[in-house]
This record gives C-alpha cells, structure tokens and sequence, in this order.
C-alpha cells in the first residue's frame, strides 16, 4: 500500500490552507497513509493544526532555525531525505510549493507534475496545459515516485478529524548557505484572503487609477469579498502583485467572482474557471469576459457599484 | 561577470488558440506561427541590460529543440545575444531531461549567472529551473520582477503569493523570469541583418550523453469542458436579485 507525504505550508504562524486542499487530493488516491511534514523554526503549533486536518495519519515536524523563513534551497534537500521511504510527494501549486518542489525532484532524479487537477487513478493524473486550453492525462509508471504539486482550486479543502499523532524527526542534510532571506515586503489587509475568501470582487484596467480602486475596496469590505485585479491592473501599478488573479497569478474557486472592468484576457479566465458564479461588469458589450460570465451586465462601473450598494441590506 | 546564459524555449505564439487533435494524441502545432516562449524573452532582456550597464560581457542564448528553433536564436541574435547554442533534438523533453541538458552546458560554459522563464506557456510545467539549480547545486530565485548583482551576489525581488520577498543569492546562480521583470525590446530591422553574422554552435543531443526518454506517460489529451455563456441582465435591480436569488447577496 502506497505512502503519501506532504509538504505543509505555513508562515510560522498558521497552516496556509493550501495544505488541506493537498489533503483531499491525496485521500482521492486511496492510500494506506497520509503524512504532513513541517519545517520551520518552531514548528509545534503549525503541527497541531495539520494533524487535525480529516485523513492525516501522521505529522512530522523537523525543526531548525534555517528553516524559516522558507527558501527552497534549504529546504529541498532535507525534504529529500524524508522522501525515500515515500511513494508520493506532494505539494500545493503556490509559490512555494511550484518554487520548492522541482528543486526536490530533481534532488531525487525523478520527473515532476504540475498543477494536478484531478486524480483518475492511484497513478493517473489531469492537468491544464496551454492555460487551461488543454488537459492532459498522465500516468506515472510503477516504480517511479509520484511527485506533484496540487492545484488548491479544484480541491475543497479537508474539515477537522480526530487528530493524527506528531512525531519530531532529525533529518541530515548538508544546509546551503547561498540562499538568505532579507524581507518580505506584505500588502496585508483585513480583508479575507483572496485563495480562500467565499465572495471575490475584481478590477481591470477599466477601474482607471490606484485611487478608483478604493470604490472596491470600500464594496468589498461591506460584503466581506477580498478584492483581485488583472494583470492589467497590476501592471498599470493600480494594485500589487499579490492581488493578480490569472494564469500567472493566484488561481481561485469562490463562490462569487464580480468582474469590473475586465475585459477577460484567456490568462485572466484560467484563474477563475472553477468560481461558482461570475458576474461581468464592463462598458464594452464585446468584451470576451462575457462569454464564460453567469450574469453580465454592459455598463459604467462607477455608476454600478454604488447602485449596488444601495440595494444591500 | 564573464557570461550570462538564457535558455529559451520555442513554443507556440502567445496570441495564438490552440486546438486539441480530435483523437485526443495531442495538440495541433502544425502551421502555427513559433515565438520565443514571452517569459524567456524577459529573462534575454534582463540579460541584454545588465550586459549594457556593464555587469556583463557575454550573452549566450541557448535552445534545445528542432532545426527549426534556429529562427527563435535568430531572433534572440537579433535582440543582441552575442552567440547562440541549439542543442538539436525531434523529441520532446520533460523538464528534468530538458534541466539536464542544460547543466551539461552550464558546466561546459561556467556562466555567472543563468537566467531563463518561470515557466513555458506550452506546457506550463514551471519546474526547469529549479531543477538546473538543483542539479548545478547553485541557489535559485524564481519569480523576479526585480534583479541586482553586486560583486558576488545576486539580490532578486520575488513575486509571490504573500506579496515580495527579496532574496540574496551567492553568484552563479539561477534566476527565473516573472511577467514584471522587464519589457523586451523590439528587434528593428539592422539589427536582423547584423544577426545573420552571428554565431550558432548545433550540437547533436547525443553528444551530450544525457538520457532523456520520458518517464511519465501521456495518455490523452482534451478540451477542457466550457463554461456556459450565462444571460446578461439590463439592471442593477435584475443583477442583485439575480445574486439574491442564488444566495450570495443579502
């Protein structure tokens, strides 16, 4: 029976809830065990809560100073040398697990898969190709160790469960010291997270300027939404990079997109296919985000919101 | 520093949909017109400046793919690579194969630094160069929107999900290309011919004894189903009960 391993993702202070989403992807292959491991620099209760997670059988937690903040340098050797007794590696399709964990294949000589959406069998595989344009279906061989990230938004995330047991393990590795952190530069907000919020409300280029966005954010807040952009957004510097929804950005599955001011660039609708509904705001009539949209409506977004607004209870 | 290496790949042009063949064996390629896959074209940018602000000598552009990918070396020649490698091959390489090659020239080639595309928009893999890194044992810096050298580091701001992270890596190392990283110039007509001068080493793939038989079986591929076109509503009235009516506004 096959073994699943991992790799927890966290900030040192909470479980990103990407590892959740790993979790159901890999009780989807039916193995005997499935086991998290958390690196960091203290590691106790980032452990806790990924032993809680419903089909963990196990958490693994190695604990040194190097590793946090998380670079991928260091960790990919020690994750390697976790790895050997496992048949599956797994990691979340975020930045890090997609920074890590090709630095890890490569360590164990072993190809890599990105971006699994869909597990058809205990060694078959769906995943987009061509942003989105294409699937592919990929088998790995016996014998050869599974080794993938998980597209967090085709996977609901895991509720809580009995709780698995925690074990510390020491892992010798040789740690490079080429790779050094300096800083994190976070545009964090109250507002929910944008990978995990149920309600999303996002701006194009149509929104015009840095200050227009404020009428967003204003509409979110009142409606508990996190706030996206396109990359045109981000481009033109109305928004931050972390706020890019797309291909090249965060991938997301909430339960309501509101596009304003989007015209729907193919990138732009890969990140958003698995929303439960989207609702396209834009002047323009023809613009492509119409097409995939729930509910369109043609017409001036600084006229719209408001007249939402007003609506709301 | 003495030479910065690109790796390039040669992928179908961004503007262009593709189509799954309808027995599902793969994705018509025939006929469509071939680019420079954008986020490497970034990444030879990124090179090209640092070598006109003198923090480098050399350019070397490099490929592995068919004969045919001589035209997207022409074409990085022609944005001001100084010299060109192809590591001619029909087959189509996994990226650790593909990582594998390219350490095989690295360690032939010593560069300071490498530089390559986050991901290829034809596979979308995102894995080549952290696997180089691996294999070469140098750091990694994936996702730059932001990239200085100083003496024998290397400090790239990242992309990433939480926001930036500047980063400080120990040179040679390899930086992979984000979409903010840079925008590429345009080749202008001079600058085509003077390419044509250029140099472009082919080297058989087996010379470079590096086994790239795939490991993982392809098995279908196919269009992902389409989301329906929804209605359009003419009010605002009509859109909140629209959204009142499935539950997600109060």
């Amino acid at each position: 029976m096959s073994r699943i391993l991992i790799i927890g993702e966290h900030d040192g202070r909470g479980l990103n809830q990407s590892t959740a989403r790993c979790v159901a992807c890999a009780a989807a292959i039916d193995p005997a065990s499935i086991e998290i491991v958390i690196l960091g620099s203290s590691t106790s209760g980032v452990a806790s809560e990924a032993a809680a997670l419903t089909g963990v059988t196990g958490v693994l937690t190695v604990t040194a100073a190097a590793d946090s903040p998380a670079l991928a340098a260091v960790l990919a050797p020690q994750i390697a040398a976790l790895a050997g007794e496992y048949d599956y590696v797994l990691a979340p399709s975020t930045t890090f697990g997609k920074d890590l964990l090709p630095r890890v294949a490569a360590l164990l000589g072993v190809p890599q898969l990105s971006d699994v959406m869909s597990v058809l069998g205990p060694r078959t595989f769906q995943r987009p190709i061509y942003a989105g344009n294409a699937l592919v279906t990929i088998e790995v061989p016996a014998g050869v160790k599974v080794v993938a990230t998980v597209r967090g938004a085709s996977f609901k995330p895991v509720g809580n469960g009995a709780g698995a047991p925690i074990r510390p393990v020491e892992v010798s590795a040789p740690l490079p010291t080429h790779t050094r952190f300096i800083e994190l530069r976070s545009g964090k907000t109250d507002r929910p997270d944008l990978q995990t919020a149920r309600l999303v409300v996002s701006g194009g280029r149509g929104v015009g300027s840095a200050e227009n966005f404020a009428l967003l954010y204003k509409f979110a807040e009142r409606i508990s939404a996190a706030v996206g952009a396109s990359r045109a957004a981000v481009d033109a510097g109305f928004v931050p990079n972390d706020m890019q929804v797309g291909q090249t950005g965060k991938i997301i599955a909430p339960e309501l997109y509101m596009a304003f001011g989007i015209s729907g660039a193919i990138q732009h609708l890969t990140g958003i296919k698995d929303a439960g509904t989207i609702v396209a705001v834009n002047k323009d009539g023809d613009a492509p985000i119409f097409e995939i949209a729930d509910i369109g409506l043609v017409g001036d977004l600084f006229e719209i919101i408001p007249e939402i607004e007003k609506r709301l209870r | 520093m003495q030479k910065i290496i690109v790796c390039l790949k040669r992928v179908v042009d961004y503007n262009v949909r593709i189509r799954v063949k309808p027995d599902g064996s793969g994705v018509v390629t025939e006929g469509l017109k071939m680019s420079i896959n954008p986020f490497d074209e970034i990444a030879l940018e990124e090179a090209l400046r640092l070598r006109e602000k003198g923090q480098a000598q050399e350019v070397v552009a490099i490929t592995i793919g068919p004969e045919d990918a001589q035209q997207q070396l022409r074409t990085a020649l022609a944005m001001g690579a100084d010299r060109a490698i192809l590591v001619q091959t029909s087959a189509e390489l996994e990226p650790l194969a593909a990582a594998r090659v390219l350490h095989q020239i690295v360690s032939r080639e010593q560069p300071g630094l490498v530089l390559l595309g986050k991901q290829a928009i034809d596979d979308d893999c995102n894995q080549t160069g952290q696997m180089l890194a691996a294999l070469w044992d140098r750091p990694q810096a994936t996702f730059a929107s932001k990239l200085e050298l100083n003496g024998t580091v290397a400090t790239v701001t990242r992309e990433v999900d939480a926001g930036l992270e500047v980063i400080e890596v120990d040179l040679p190392a390899v930086v992979t290309s984000d979409l903010r990283l840079n925008e590429p110039r345009y080749v202008k007509l001079p600058d085509i011919m003077k390419a044509k001068r250029k140099i472009i080493e082919v080297l058989a793939i087996e010379s470079l004894g590096v086994d790239i038989t795939p490991v993982l079986r392809v098995t279908r591929y196919e269009t992902p189903p389409v989301r329906s076109k929804g209605g359009m509503v003419k009010s605002v009235d009509e859109l909140v009960s629209a959204l009142r009516d499935r539950g997600l506004l109060v």
